[in-house]
């Protein structure tokens, strides 16, 4: 186990973990973005840079620190390790030149994608980045195809974080698709129009941070913060079945995997699941699925308030506040401190 | 007594003069005679029109660019800033050859204005960005049904030969925003 602080809070997380992991164990605030690094998918990050850290002290046995800052996907903890995020002047201003970077042949056409609502990139850039571009030069374009039947490839829009390429890695039995040519040139592509095709596919567009890969089902079917998301399941041979469906009415729009609060899945769904269900019958719906507040996808309302957990939560701050005098009346204000700390 | 406003109300035996009623009812004809007189609060519509500021909040227009396309990409930001939910659209793909009816990929094959929902905010134009919806000084027309207060596109995209001018609406950080040839939507 290794003790480390994370812009001044503890955590003690087991050895090998990276900075990234151990500041989402704190959770909040201080979890550094990440555009590449997925969880569910072995071998990424280090690529996209946005994850940077200050590591102010490297160990508790040598406390110097490190030279430069350092990605927090790939950077393992060590005891004693003093990490700096939000609070470093150093790395808010790295992070911006890194967002800066990303858009420089990023199209401003959020209007017309369908990944806008949910887009990595988006909440970075307007979190980190800055209204105007400094590039004057000609922006790299590209034609967009169909890499199978369902899924169409906007190169343009890519940021290179090769998540999809481990996708197929991992996922599939063989992959057809990668990365070509390097630097400035450098594309995801199939040589081959059409070619992407076996049963994993799909989840490509799931772990896609920006618009490059998208369901072609779902093109221009609506904007995401139309749609409402259901949780729902179905027996599936081939994939654990747990979808979000989004829908519109009653129509089943979109399907895709569950995202947990990192924007990551966990348990990927198969092309069945995917594209061909898209009839509500097929699926057993569990109930709204809970969409942070922060994201544009929640101004819908989709989410009925649930009555018997609303009484549930004023009964309980009654019975907080009638023993919150009898305590006061008793003996001690310290008991009263302590049951207000645990209501905050 | 909260306030200490209350008043004890006096109710005091009218006189004879009061009684009869008489200077009374000549008092409250000569004020209704005096309003015959003055100026009008109204004006007789149709035929004449009430002067309205140059930025008035009225029927909403969907602008066309240079070349007579649609600017509209139906991205659904408007109908998520209004207020009154008064917006729908349904969006689709521009084909081949349909380059000069829609400036962008993607466009509104419905969009729907509920007339009566809308509450002239202009939120809807500041949201906007592509510079497709502006509200006008037109003042929209009266009808029977509550239908035809849907308006839908056949209302609202102006005529190509026909063009509606908003440049008093478009504010100071727009026309400085469309200087920058550079953004990719401004060439």
């Amino acid at each position: 186990m290794a003790k480390l602080t994370i812009d001044g809070i503890e955590v003690e997380v087991p050895d090998g973990t990276t900075i990234l992991n151990a500041a989402r164990q704190i959770g909040g605030k201080i979890v550094p973005p990440a555009m590449c690094y997925y969880s569910s998918l072995k071998e990424t990050g280090g690529k996209c840079r946005v994850c940077l850290v200050k590591v102010a002290q490297g160990s508790a046995k040598d406390p110097r620190p490190m030279p430069k800052l350092v990605a927090s996907c790939r950077t393992p903890v060590a005891d004693g390790m003093v990490v700096q995020n939000i609070t470093s002047p150093d790395v808010l201003e790295a992070r911006k030149g890194v967002v800066e970077m990303l858009l420089i042949n990023h199209p401003l056409d959020c209007p017309i994608c369908d990944q806008a609502g949910e887009c990595d990139l988006q909440n970075l850039s307007y979190e980190h980045g800055l209204s105007t571009s400094r590039y004057e030069f000609e922006r790299r374009t590209f034609e967009k195809i169909d890499i199978g039947d369902k899924i169409k490839l906007h190169m343009t829009r890519c940021i290179l974080c090769y998540r999809c390429v481990f996708v197929a890695n991992q996922l599939t039995k063989e992959r057809v698709h990668g990365v070509l040519d390097r630097g400035d040139r450098a594309e995801i592509s199939t040589y081959i129009q059409k070619a992407v095709d076996n049963d994993f596919s799909g989840n490509m567009i799931d772990v896609c941070p920006v618009g490059a890969l998208t369901d072609r089902t779902f093109r221009f079917k609506s904007r995401v913060w139309f749609t409402k998301p259901m949780d729902a399941h179905r027996n599936c041979s081939k994939c654990s079945g747990k979808v979000v469906l989004w829908m519109k009415g009653d129509d089943v729009l979109r399907v895709t995997g569950r995202k947990d609060q990192h924007g990551e899945v966990k348990e990927f769904i198969c092309n069945e699941c995917r594209f061909e269900h898209k009839n509500i019958n097929d699926w057993t719906v569990e109930g709204p699925r809970h969409i942070d507040h922060h994201s544009v996808i929640s101004q819908n309302h989709y989410e009925k308030i649930d009555l018997i957990k609303l009484k549930k939560e004023v009964e309980r701050q009654l019975e907080f506040q009638s023993g919150k005098k009898h305590l006061t009346e008793g003996n001690g204000l310290t008991q009263t401190d302590n049951h207000e700390n645990n209501q905050g | 007594m909260l306030t200490n406003r209350s008043k004890v109300v006096v109710k005091k035996e009218m006189n004879f003069w009061e009684r009869i009623y008489l200077p009374a009812i000549v008092g409250g004809t000569i004020i209704t005679i005096k309003h015959l007189f003055r100026r009008k609060a109204t004006v007789r519509f149709p035929e004449v029109k009430r002067e309205i500021s140059a930025v008035w909040r009225g029927q909403h227009v969907l602008k066309r660019d240079e070349h007579g396309a649609e600017r509209c990409t139906a991205c659904g930001l408007c109908a998520v800033a209004c207020p009154a939910e008064a917006i729908t659209m349904t969006a689709a793909e521009r084909k081949k050859g349909e380059e000069h009816l829609y400036r962008e990929e993607k466009y509104a094959t419905v969009y729907e204005i509920n007339m009566l929902r809308c509450i002239f905010c202009g939120l809807c134009e500041e949201a906007c960005p592509k510079e497709a919806i502006f509200l006008t000084d037109r003042i929209e027309s009266t009808d029977y049904s509550r239908n035809a207060f849907i308006y839908g596109k056949d209302k609202l995209v102006e005529a190509v030969d026909k063009r509606i001018d908003v440049t008093k609406r478009q504010t100071p950080a727009v026309l400085e925003f469309k200087k920058h040839k550079l953004l990719s939507h401004n060439r």
